[in-house]
């Protein structure tokens, strides 16, 4: 586990250096990055410049929505983005040199291209949360005050988890990675939107199935004082940590399957 | 008449090509399910407090998300058609080897583009469309016309979506890395495309202004033609005219750029 962590530290670091190599690329893809991923909540500003409430929810309570999907999303994507692109190693036989070298392979991949760019989206994100919870009416207490910081780590811990065990599933899937977009992408865009907005049994889904919910959806139901989805009791706000850690232990788990069924394509 | 039946070569060529990806296209369109699905939701709830927002009603506002997901890989709203693959071309000097062929280069990429279109919407397009007419409410003609027009529109929204991307294309001629056009082509494409929201719901001065842009020729005008909010000449004479604006422009970058230019590689 830390021998994992030293490599992907080195890995990361590697590729932030050859990355800083072209200074005036890397300051305007991530203006670019910043700007992309403020496109969503463009929509969101637009959408209220029509309405009062969307759902019932105001727009400084979506924007705490929006911003916790989104650095919780960012982080995620910032540690493990790269994964999404194992599907072409695997395709192309350049995964085996990964597997040949003495450090653990989900380091590899993780740590594979890794880019501060990424940071546009944090930044950006956290930008939208930072002013929500000034906008948003909120009844303070210190629960909520730590709550916060604990619902961006869970949320980032949960997507990691997604896109770990969306690498696995490319090793069986390949050229059908795109799939995962519509759980990790997908997942950050549904949560931007009040639970109530969508259907029982999608919202059932992303709480007992695909725990998603607890990225976001569920802790703000305790700092807004807002009704919790699916009537859940009230200590499942402070539950996202132990949901992270066990979809970790599930991701691990799918990576290690996955990994011990792989069959190189042979060139 | 020779030369027509070679650009119809490349365009079954670039059907053939994406048509091989199989898994690739089923997971396009799980996808592509998967977001038409959130889409929904959040416009449903949007129309319930508007009923009549940007002139639709709630079953029209459906069937524009679902249009939105039908075209979106096959408009190449965000990007990704065939002209990453002639930017990396340009990059690398390959493009030499396009510039030597018996063949107009502008023709030959909108046959290869064209083709992989005709594709991504009858692989990836119709799938996400038939699960929203199945499991909401959506607002689609009966009439023959309709569809005859919107089939008008697609083709004209096909041209000006393949003009824009060959400019963008054709300016690594001169930056050499098309990292930062394709990011802004995306950012516009998918905001002025109206994939964030309809253009009709844009308001004001600035809805007016993204109705005059190129990228409304590609997914508003269509979706407004097929369920008969707008004139059906008047709109396709707006896509045309930026179909044939937008490729003029290309052929003066091409003659520009085939004049001055000096061919990367080693």
């Amino acid at each position: 586990m830390l021998e994992g962590l030293r490599a992907y530290r080195m890995i990361a670091g590697m590729w932030v250096r050859a990355g800083m190599t072209y200074r005036v690329s890397f300051v305007v893809t991530l203006f670019g990055n910043l700007v992309m991923t403020g496109m969503d909540f463009a929509g969101i500003l637009l959408m209220f410049s029509q309405v009062d409430s969307l759902a019932g929810w105001s727009l400084p309570e979506v924007a705490f929505l929006y911003g916790a999907s989104v650095t919780s999303f960012g982080l995620a994507h910032l540690a493990a983005g790269s994964m999404p692109h194992l599907g072409r190693r695997i395709r192309d036989g350049s995964f085996d040199v990964l597997l040949v070298r003495p450090v653990p392979v989900l380091a590899q991949v993780g740590g594979d291209q890794f880019s501060l760019r990424r940071l546009g989206r944090f930044v950006q994100g956290g930008a939208v949360l930072g002013w929500s919870l000034v906008a948003a009416d909120i009844d303070w207490t210190v629960a909520k005050v730590l709550l916060v910081p604990l619902m961006v780590v869970s949320g980032a811990a949960i997507f990691v988890a997604v896109f770990v065990a969306g690498a696995a599933f490319q090793i069986y899937a390949q050229d059908a990675a795109e799939v995962q977009n519509a759980f990790t992408y997908g997942g950050t865009t549904m949560l931007q939107y009040p639970p109530s907005v969508f259907g029982k049994d999608l919202v059932r889904g992303v709480t007992f199935v695909l725990p998603l919910a607890f990225v976001n959806w569920v802790p703000a139901a305790h700092v807004l004082g807002r009704p919790y989805p699916l009537a859940l009791p009230g200590w499942t706000a402070f539950a996202s940590p132990l949901v992270a850690a066990g979809c970790c232990a599930l991701a691990g788990l799918a990576w290690r399957t996955g990994l011990r069924s792989y069959r190189s394509v042979g060139s | 008449m020779g030369s027509a039946r070679l650009y119809l070569a490349v365009a079954a060529r670039g059907f053939r090509r994406y048509a091989s990806y199989r898994a690739a296209t089923a997971a396009g369109v799980f996808t592509n399910t998967v977001f038409g699905l959130i889409l929904v939701y959040t416009y449903l709830a949007l129309w319930d407090e508007r009923p009549d927002l940007g002139g639709y009603d709630q079953a029209q506002a459906v069937t524009y998300v679902w249009l939105g997901q039908c075209l979106f890989a096959a408009l190449a709203l965000q990007g990704g058609g065939v002209e990453f693959e002639l930017m990396e071309r340009i990059r690398t000097g390959e493009i030499a080897v396009d510039l030597y062929r018996p063949a107009d280069l502008q023709l030959w990429w909108l046959a290869s583009d064209l083709g992989r279109a005709a594709f991504q919407l009858l692989g990836r397009g119709v799938v996400p469309f038939l699960v929203g007419g199945v499991f909401f409410p959506t607002a689609l003609p009966s009439r023959f016309d309709a569809w005859a027009w919107f089939a008008v529109a697609l083709a004209l929204a096909a041209l000006v979506s393949f003009g824009i991307r060959y400019l963008v294309a054709l300016s690594v001629f001169w930056l050499l890395d098309g990292t930062g056009v394709n990011q802004a082509m995306m950012i516009c494409g998918v905001f002025f495309s109206g994939m964030v929201l309809p253009l009709n719901a844009f308001p004001g001065g600035f809805g007016d202004v993204a109705r005059a842009l190129p990228w409304a020729a590609q997914l508003q005008v269509p979706a407004d033609v097929l369920m008969g909010e707008t004139g059906v000449a008047g709109a396709c004479a707006f896509q045309a005219m930026w179909a044939v604006v937008l490729l003029a422009a290309g052929r003066l970058v091409q003659s520009a750029a085939t004049r001055r230019v000096v061919v990367q590689g080693g």
